[in-house]
């Protein structure tokens, strides 16, 4: 059982993942999880002013519930079955996150800069979360769809549409790691 | 009742599994976009390449849903702009963030806090999305 403490190879969780679209699948529903940001401004009263979010939320009830669920499978998964929360990534990758100023890379599981609590204490990681958040949540609507909705949901029904999105996300990916990052770090 | 708690343990699954497997760190996504790791590839991949088989499963043999009913895949409507200006704008935000929607859930009940701004920066920009929805080419 020590196996389950040690992270998870590609090959564990990619079929797990691909396990989660197929019991929504026969639940009768689509796994998507950026559709909830939807439902979310919706029960806020977004619908009020803005026809988009004039909906019925609880026929989305069923995919909070999904997400209320990742968020429990986080606190479980972190707290009671990890021995250890380093993300072993390549070398060459903490050196340069290094010259970034992010030190934590290679011992921790996010950068602790921008995620642990004295992000709450610094404007340029604040800014970074939020904008990060906003650039997230109008993208995956304006895409109809995020890594779960097109990436295993769309392009397993081999929907072209998805792949169009997929390489948008790499577009944008790949300009915000090699063109933006060395500008703001 | 029994639904409910159906859609809240595969939800319970999803993020254990998002989170053992790294794909909620934000060095693994960096590692990815710089094309130094096997391991997020391998991922989507493998999802991947049983998603594609599994669906023609269903559909070859008509399998019937846990609820006796038939299973209706439905397709995306057809365009280009949408889906590439507004993939690109969210693949900035995948990477800057570190995080897609589903890891935001996982990462705030893992326990870090900080990733509450990312959502409420999420909610705006789908607000935002809403307001400018029928300027924008679709």
């Amino acid at each position: 059982m020590e196996w389950i403490l040690e992270p998870w190879p590609w090959y564990v969780a990619g079929p797990l993942l691909a396990g989660i679209m197929f019991a929504l699948i026969f639940l009768e529903k689509q796994f998507g999880v950026s559709a909830n940001f939807r439902t979310m401004c919706a029960i806020g009263g977004a619908g009020k002013k803005v026809k988009f979010f004039d909906f019925d939320w609880r026929a989305q009830r069923w995919n909070l519930l999904v997400v209320g669920g990742a968020l429990i499978g986080g606190l479980v998964a972190a707290n009671f079955m990890s021995n250890s929360t380093a993300v072993d990534i390549a070398p060459e990758m903490v050196s340069i996150l290094e010259n970034y100023g992010l030190n934590s890379a290679g011992d921790a599981y996010l950068p602790t800069e921008l995620f642990g609590m004295e992000a709450f204490g610094d404007i340029k990681s604040l800014a970074i979360l939020l904008v990060g958040g906003l650039l997230i949540g109008f993208g995956t609507r304006y895409a109809g769809g995020c890594t779960s909705g097109h990436a295993i949901s769309g392009l397993s029904n081999l929907q072209f549409p998805s792949l169009l999105a997929v390489i948008g996300f790499f577009i944008g990916g790949l300009a915000m790691v090699h063109l933006i990052f060395p500008l703001i770090f | 009742m029994k639904k409910t708690l159906l859609y809240l343990l595969t939800g319970i699954v999803f993020g254990i599994i998002m989170y053992k497997s790294e794909a909620a760190s934000w060095f693994r996504i960096f590692e990815m976009f710089n094309f130094q790791s096997f391991h997020m590839y391998g991922i989507i991949g493998s999802a991947l390449l049983l998603g594609v088989i599994g669906v023609q499963l269903i559909k070859r043999n008509k399998l019937k849903s846990f609820f006796g009913k038939n299973i209706q895949f439905t397709s995306k409507n057809k365009s280009f702009s949408r889906y590439m200006y507004g993939g690109i704008i969210f693949g900035l935000g995948w990477a800057l963030a570190g995080a897609c929607p589903g890891p935001i859930f996982v990462l705030i009940g893992a326990g870090f806090l900080p990733v509450l701004v990312v959502l409420l920066g999420a909610l705006l920009g789908t607000y935002l999305y809403g307001l400018l929805r029928d300027k924008l080419p679709h």
